[in-house]
């Protein structure tokens, strides 16, 4: 049973929100307790969705929740825009695909730095990208 | 018959003055720190002159009135003077409602036999003010983001140093995020730096970087590339513990570039590639 114990969201609209938002995980992450390698995964992550949200949908927004299940604690990101979608998840999920010229590396990567990943996408209408890291995961 | 503002004001604008001037004086935000008597007194002449000249008995109501374009002028470049001499925004605001006061004080000296005339007008003259102090405001946290807007350009100049550390060996330590057009100065400074002092290698140094996602990692992939094209090799050193596992996972390939967990391991690479070696001193050792 999975228990949200804060919730906090902040909006994405210019460049110049990544780093505020980063240092806000950061601070959550240190709050509960988080270490080095896993906050700077998370951070990465949270890096990684928020710059997709300024190419692609050029504005979003970003949810950080505490929360827990059983003895585990962790933090919850959801990133959300209304863009163009994704057309095909399973392609965009391959490592070095990418329709805007950069590493292709974004969504795959941030999978693989998260210990729950996913992705809801319509095309037109948005796409909502949730993630989810334990405290030890 | 109605008084006229107007008239009221022309006729008496010097013991406006002095009563404003006082009201400033005797406040005790007063800054003559930062802006003298004189500097004062002639600053809110100025602001009383386009007052009494623009306020018609018609635009009173009418805060919005072109007429007032003069009086709004003044007050923007006290207002963004201010920002910038380091008033805060309440020694700011305060200038423009002790003028209120004095006007309202006027009004009620001159009209004390005519309350409702005296609120009538009292009320004008409040709402007008009150626009002016918005107004002030609006241009006073537009002077302070002016202050900001520079600061950030200074920052992003300064913070991107080219250092020769050694004949042909070149250091840039990267502080902060790298985005595209910090990355753009980064590799301008650098590149042209190789040039100038002819060397063939670059170290830079990412110790500064919080957090190195794919396109941070796309950058400094360009800016390495950019730098064999010139025929120059670099190394990129100050790789942290995490942020070599973070970007593993993300999958980013480094496997072609040399990199270093320290400045120090990168300097040493780059002294062997020159074939360059740090020997300690044989006299000194006699001194053990």
């Amino acid at each position: 049973m999975l228990m949200t114990l804060s919730k906090d969201s902040m909006s994405i609209t210019r460049e110049q929100d990544v780093v505020p938002c980063r240092n806000r995980v950061k601070e959550v992450a240190v709050k509960i307790g988080m270490g080095i390698v896993n906050q700077t995964k998370l951070v990465t992550a949270a890096s990684e969705l928020v710059r997709n949200i300024l190419r692609y949908a050029d504005s979003g927004e970003v949810l950080i929740e505490v929360v827990s299940k059983g003895r585990e604690s962790g933090i919850r990101l959801t990133f959300s825009d209304k863009g163009p979608g994704i057309a095909d998840i399973n392609l965009a999920m391959q490592d070095g695909y990418s329709t805007g010229r950069s590493l292709g590396l974004g969504l795959p990567g941030t999978k693989r730095l998260v210990n729950e990943f996913d992705i809801k996408s319509t095309v037109g209408q948005g796409t909502v990208v949730t993630i989810l890291k334990w405290k030890n995961g | 018959m109605a008084t006229s503002i107007s008239q009221l004001l022309k006729n008496n604008k010097s013991t406006l003055l002095d009563g404003w001037i006082q009201k400033q004086l005797t406040n005790e935000s007063l800054r003559d720190d930062l802006m003298t008597n004189d500097e004062l007194r002639t600053q809110s002449e100025e602001l009383v002159n386009a007052l009494a000249k623009s306020l018609t008995d018609e635009n009173i109501t009418q805060v919005d009135s072109s007429d007032f374009d003069e009086v709004f002028e003044i007050l923007s470049t006290i207002s963004m003077s201010r920002a910038r001499q380091g008033f805060s925004p309440r020694e700011t605001g305060l200038y423009i409602f002790s003028l209120k006061e004095a006007l309202i004080d006027l009004l009620q000296q001159k009209l004390s036999e005519n309350p409702t005339e005296l609120f009538e007008l009292s009320q004008k003259l409040n709402r007008l003010l009150d626009n002016f102090g918005v107004l002030t405001f609006e241009t006073f946290i537009k002077g302070r983001e002016d202050v900001i807007l520079r600061q950030t350009e200074e920052i992003s100049d300064i913070s991107t140093p080219v250092i020769q550390i050694w004949d042909g060996i070149l250091a840039l330590p990267i502080i902060g995020t790298l985005d595209s057009s910090r990355t753009q100065v980064v590799m301008e400074n650098l590149l042209q730096k190789i040039v100038d002092t002819g060397s063939s290698i670059a170290i830079l140094d990412i110790s500064g970087v919080p957090a190195v996602d794919s396109l941070v990692a796309q950058h400094l992939i360009k800016t390495v590339s950019a730098t064999r094209l010139m025929g120059a090799d670099c190394i990129i050193s100050g790789i942290r513990p995490e942020i070599a596992q973070t970007v593993v996972h993300l999958g980013i390939d480094l496997s072609n570039i040399i990199t270093k967990a320290t400045m120090a391991s990168a300097l040493k690479h780059a002294f062997s590639m020159h074939r360059l070696a740090v020997k300690r001193h044989e006299t000194e050792k006699k001194g053990f």
